[in-house]
């Protein structure tokens, strides 16, 4: 049965293939009702993670209010400085570990990568459904804290020793230090499924020169999760063996060092930043590709900056600490370093311009965003350069010129393609277009009112505020610079209102998408909007970089899977090669127990060393009931395989 | 270098108002690397609008995709090989400017530089001057006296959590950290009184722990040294008597040291000399009767979170208090 990889919609099929599709529905359905918490497919699980990553977005948005409401008058009372602390701490908490992250990288990858390499579902479903669930509850735990009082406090990265049992009386830096836990367990389970997925479960003939670029960079991105993440997770659980098992580590009476978490943190936290914008530059140079109607200008260079930031990123992070006095050749090596990261970026942005320029470009609302990204995101890359010259940075380091520079790099290179990633992947994710006249407005609005909120900060800054004051004198000259900012974030809480507004309008009442509404080139397009849980009726092959435009005449489909199982077929790493095939493990309520049970252990372990040492009995049995040997699919294909031989 | 061709501010605390060689040399290289991005974005930006602009599509509907061949692409190539030779270039540029000026700042000498010790405590600044003759060492807190045009090495750490100290019209920030001792150079040319802020995030009262490098010729600070290193004047009025008694008879004496009286606690700053200072709480207020008294009798509701508690006593023991603390110039 060969066909084509024709554009599939219901519509279009033939008898033959409804039944087909009938017969995949009832193998890879999700179970409905109390069923919710045994969902194990991707598109599932990602759109969870899309969802809950935006309310904390939100949660995160609204602390930034109260900051501003406070900040807008000089030595204002609006919120005790108590309240303050905790609010820029959780603000900026739940923006690196509960929004950026979950977000840029799990969720965008997680529901688009298995669609993207054109295979049924993600790596490692259950471990998937766990990591999610994790994630959640570490939220959770995150911020009932915040509502009874014991919000986090000490900053976003804790440094000791005022994180440390001494200066951070109270839970407040214990919540924070399982915080991590909880993300980093969820980061690293996800980066280790879309690792093996893209090298494992690629369609037929998408050879490594042929992975979509938003692939690689969610693999790049996938790798520095992996060397980044034990960093944190290893500075965070000394921090609490610190306060919890009194051990030593990071005080300095008895010989332990306040430096030591500063480097084991910054390990982590400078590729953090990498790991928030890659997938947003991935995302960026899939929306060029579509609106420009070409392949991407320099596909070889792209890739390799990837890669190469991905490297670089581990040999930056000192320039986070040029402050603590470091000798001159460290000093010299890491500004060379960070200094050196611009040559991948600005290749980058050199080649999307010259794709734009040689294409025929399309102005709809994601392209919008790509162009705003534009604007903002190369400003935080020229202040970047600003802070690596350790001169420089010794002057705006710690003040609001770094606050203005990250942001625009967080924002530029996150924020804004993500809103574009929203507006290009909605049709696929629901099957209903956005409104463009109100997607273009939200832009334009939060474009507006994101350099009315940051720019000031870039002079603020350079006119001596420091960063996480509560508040500031009068006589400073910096009360009308704080006042534009505030009234700025006016216009991107209302910006974000009416991409809520456009978001739950379009979901009732936009246009059926159709399965390509852009005409893009990459595999999710092949498939219905939004995908049915077996994501493709007929699974592809690949014959180019740009799937559907490169496809031949008559593009031969994957055939001889097992329909009665979720089979899925596996290829060689290089070349993509059919290699074997294997079967996805089925729905099951145990990744949801197993987290249930992980996170009774880890919020113990706030209270008492033992949390984590009888809460380990519950993980295992919960364990136990996850891999116990489901022999039913392998009784399936042995019946198989015996009845074909005969 | 190009100095002084960014826009200025002309501030007590801020890094584009120099008045040392350390914030000077710096503020060169902020002005290298100013210009050079600055125009760079500009031409970066100007040719994305224009080939938008050119290059757009103005029907509503979706083109096929474009085929591309090695040959169409050729001209961008070469504009994207040339942009990075450029990129490459100017990057270069900057960082070689970086460790010109990083090694200005770090070969400042070190052999004739006068010093003075920071010890940094959750919210305030604690400075010593070092004497040979111990009983002649000056302490004081959140007011730095310095000498104009001299050498100076502030020698520094932190009695508990990491803060940084930074006077941005004087000299980089450097963070004082328990456990470790560290050595800022710098100097200041202009006579004034040049703020500073604490710049590592340290608790509660981050936002109030600032001081000040008083800046004066030479031998106006040999004067004040001198007058600092002298012990405290005995009260000479009964109020001022009386408002001794308060001082040692009250909690005070169980954190603060007045030199000459039975008052030496190392805790909070050293109240020898307390009238000779312009503020109190590290730069929050001004040193006024009003505010040292709204400061004694309930320093948390001005500096929540500090170490300072409430102090319960009459009317007119704290006009005596007053008085006497007035008297300590």
């Amino acid at each position: 049965m060969i066909t084509t990889t024709a554009i599939e919609s219901t519509a279009e099929l033939t008898d033959q293939e409804r039944l087909q599709a009938a017969r995949l529905e009832s193998v890879w359905r999700e179970p409905r009702g109390w069923g919710w918490f045994k969902a194990v497919h991707h598109t599932t699980i990602g759109k969870r993670y899309a969802v809950t990553a935006f309310v904390f977005f939100g949660l995160a948005g609204l602390l930034a209010g109260g900051m501003r409401l406070q900040l807008a008058f000089p030595e204002a009372h609006i919120l005790s400085n108590d309240l303050y602390n905790q609010f820029f701490t959780m603000h900026g908490s739940t923006m690196m570990f509960l929004f950026a992250v979950p977000m840029m990288f799990e969720a965008l990858s997680v529901y688009l990568v298995p669609l993207m390499v054109g295979t049924r579902n993600i790596a490692f479903p259950r471990l998937n459904a766990y990591s999610y669930y994790l994630y959640l509850f570490g939220g959770l735990m995150f911020y009932v804290a915040f509502l009874c009082n014991t919000g986090a406090d000490r900053g976003w990265f804790s440094y000791v020793p005022l994180a440390g049992p001494d200066y951070g009386p109270g839970k407040r830096p214990d919540f924070w230090a399982q915080l991590i836990t909880f993300t980093e367990v969820s980061g690293l389970a996800v980066a280790v499924e879309i690792v093996v997925t893209v090298f494992k479960l690629r369609a037929p003939g998408m050879s490594l020169n042929r992975i979509p670029i938003f692939v690689w960079g969610q693999v790049v991105t996938a790798f520095m999760v992996i060397f980044s993440l034990p960093g944190v997770v290893l500075s965070s659980t000394m921090l609490l063996l610190d306060r919890t098992c009194n051990t030593q580590f990071f005080n300095p009476a008895v010989g332990g060092d306040v430096l030591l978490f500063q480097h084991l943190f910054w390990w982590f936290g400078h590729p953090e930043v990498y790991i928030i914008f890659i997938p947003g530059t991935a995302v960026i140079s899939t929306i060029v590709t579509t609106f420009s109607r070409r392949h991407v200008f320099g596909y070889l260079v792209l890739v390799l900056s990837l890669v190469a930031t991905g490297f670089m990123a581990f040999g930056l992070w000192v320039h986070h600490m040029f402050a603590t006095g470091i000798p001159q050749i460290a000093e010299s090596y890491f500004t060379a370093a960070s200094m050196m990261i611009a040559i991948p970026t600005g290749a980058q942005i050199f080649c999307w311009i010259a794709t734009l320029a040689t294409g025929k470009v399309v102005l709809k609302t994601p392209m919008w965003w790509a162009i705003g990204f534009f604007f903002v995101f190369i400003m935080g890359g020229m202040t970047g350069i600003f802070v690596a010259s350790v001169p420089v940075d010794l002057q705006v380091h710690d003040t609001y010129f770094v606050v203005a520079h990250f942001h625009y790099v967080l924002i530029g290179g996150a924020v804004f393609p993500l809103f574009g990633a929203i507006a290009y992947w909605f049709p696929k994710v629901t099957g209903r277009m956005m409104s463009e006249k109100l997607g273009q407005a939200t832009f334009w609005l939060f474009f507006i009112g994101f350099n009315i909120t940051f720019f000031p900060m870039h002079l603020v800054g350079l006119r001596g505020m420091p960063r996480r004051v509560y508040t500031y004198p009068a006589n400073m000259g910096w009360t009308t610079l704080n006042q534009i900012e505030s009234l700025g974030y006016v216009l991107l809480f209302i910006a974000v209102c009416l991409l809520l507004v456009n978001v739950s309008r379009s979901l009732r009442h936009g246009a059926p998408a159709g399965s390509n509404p852009w005409k893009a080139g990459t595999l999710e397009w092949a498939t219905m909007s939004p995908p049915p849980h077996y994501n493709f009726l007929h699974l592809p092959t690949v014959n180019g970089r740009e799937a559907l435009w490169d496809a031949a005449p008559n593009q031969p489909v994957v055939v001889g899977l097992d329909e009665d199982v979720r089979s899925f077929l596996m290829t060689r790493s290089l070349d993509a090669e059919p290699d074997t095939r294997d079967e996805f493990p089925r729905p099951t309520i145990w990744p949801f127990l197993a987290a249930v049970a992980t996170s009774i252990a880890f919020i113990a372990s706030i209270f008492t060393p033992w949390g984590i040492t009888l809460g380990a009995i519950p993980v295992a049995i919960t364990m136990i009931g996850w891999f116990w040997p489901d022999r039913q699919p392998a009784e399936h294909r042995r019946t198989r395989e015996i009845w074909q031989s005969e | 270098m190009i100095i002084a061709a960014v826009p200025g501010f002309p501030g007590n605390q801020t890094s584009l108002n120099p008045v040392g060689p350390g914030a000077g040399r710096i503020e060169g290289e902020f002005a290298l690397i100013f210009w050079i991005t600055a125009i760079v974005y500009c031409l970066v930006l100007i040719a994305l609008i224009v080939y938008v602009a050119r290059r757009r599509h103005s029907m509503s509907d979706i083109p096929e995709p474009m085929p591309t061949t090695p040959q169409s692409d050729r001209w961008a190539k070469v504009a994207v090989s040339g942009a990075m030779v450029v990129t490459v270039l100017l990057l270069f540029t900057m960082m070689i400017g970086s460790f010109v000026t990083g090694h200005a700042l770090g070969n400042m000498n070190r052999q004739t530089a006068y010093t003075i010790d920071v010890y940094a405590h959750q919210w305030w600044w604690e400075v010593q001057y070092p004497n040979d003759e111990p009983y002649k060492t000056v302490v004081t807190a959140n007011e730095i006296h310095v000498p104009l045009g001299v050498q100076l090495r502030i020698h520094g750490t932190s009695r508990d959590v990491i803060h940084s100290f930074w006077a941005p019209n004087v000299q980089g920030k450097r963070d004082l950290m328990p456990g470790y001792d560290t050595d800022v150079m710098m100097q200041i040319d202009q006579p004034g009184r040049w703020r500073g802020q604490c710049a590592e995030y340290c608790g509660e009262q981050h936002a109030h722990m600032s001081f000040y490098m008083v800046a004066e010729p030479n031998h106006q600070f040999q004067q004040w040294l001198e007058q600092q290193a002298q012990s405290s004047i005995a009260p000479s009025t009964p109020q001022t008597v009386h408002g001794q008694q308060v001082f040692l008879s009250h909690a005070c004496v169980m954190c603060h040291t007045i030199r000459g009286t039975p008052a030496g606690s190392r805790v909070g700053p050293d109240l020898t000399h307390l009238a000779s200072r312009a503020t109190i709480a590290a730069g929050l207020l001004p040193n006024t009767i009003g505010n040292l008294g709204g400061w004694i009798l309930n320093a948390q509701a001005l500096k929540p979170g500090c170490s300072m508690p409430p102090n319960q006593m009459t009317g007119s023991d704290l006009q005596d208090l007053l008085a006497y603390l007035g008297t300590l110039k």
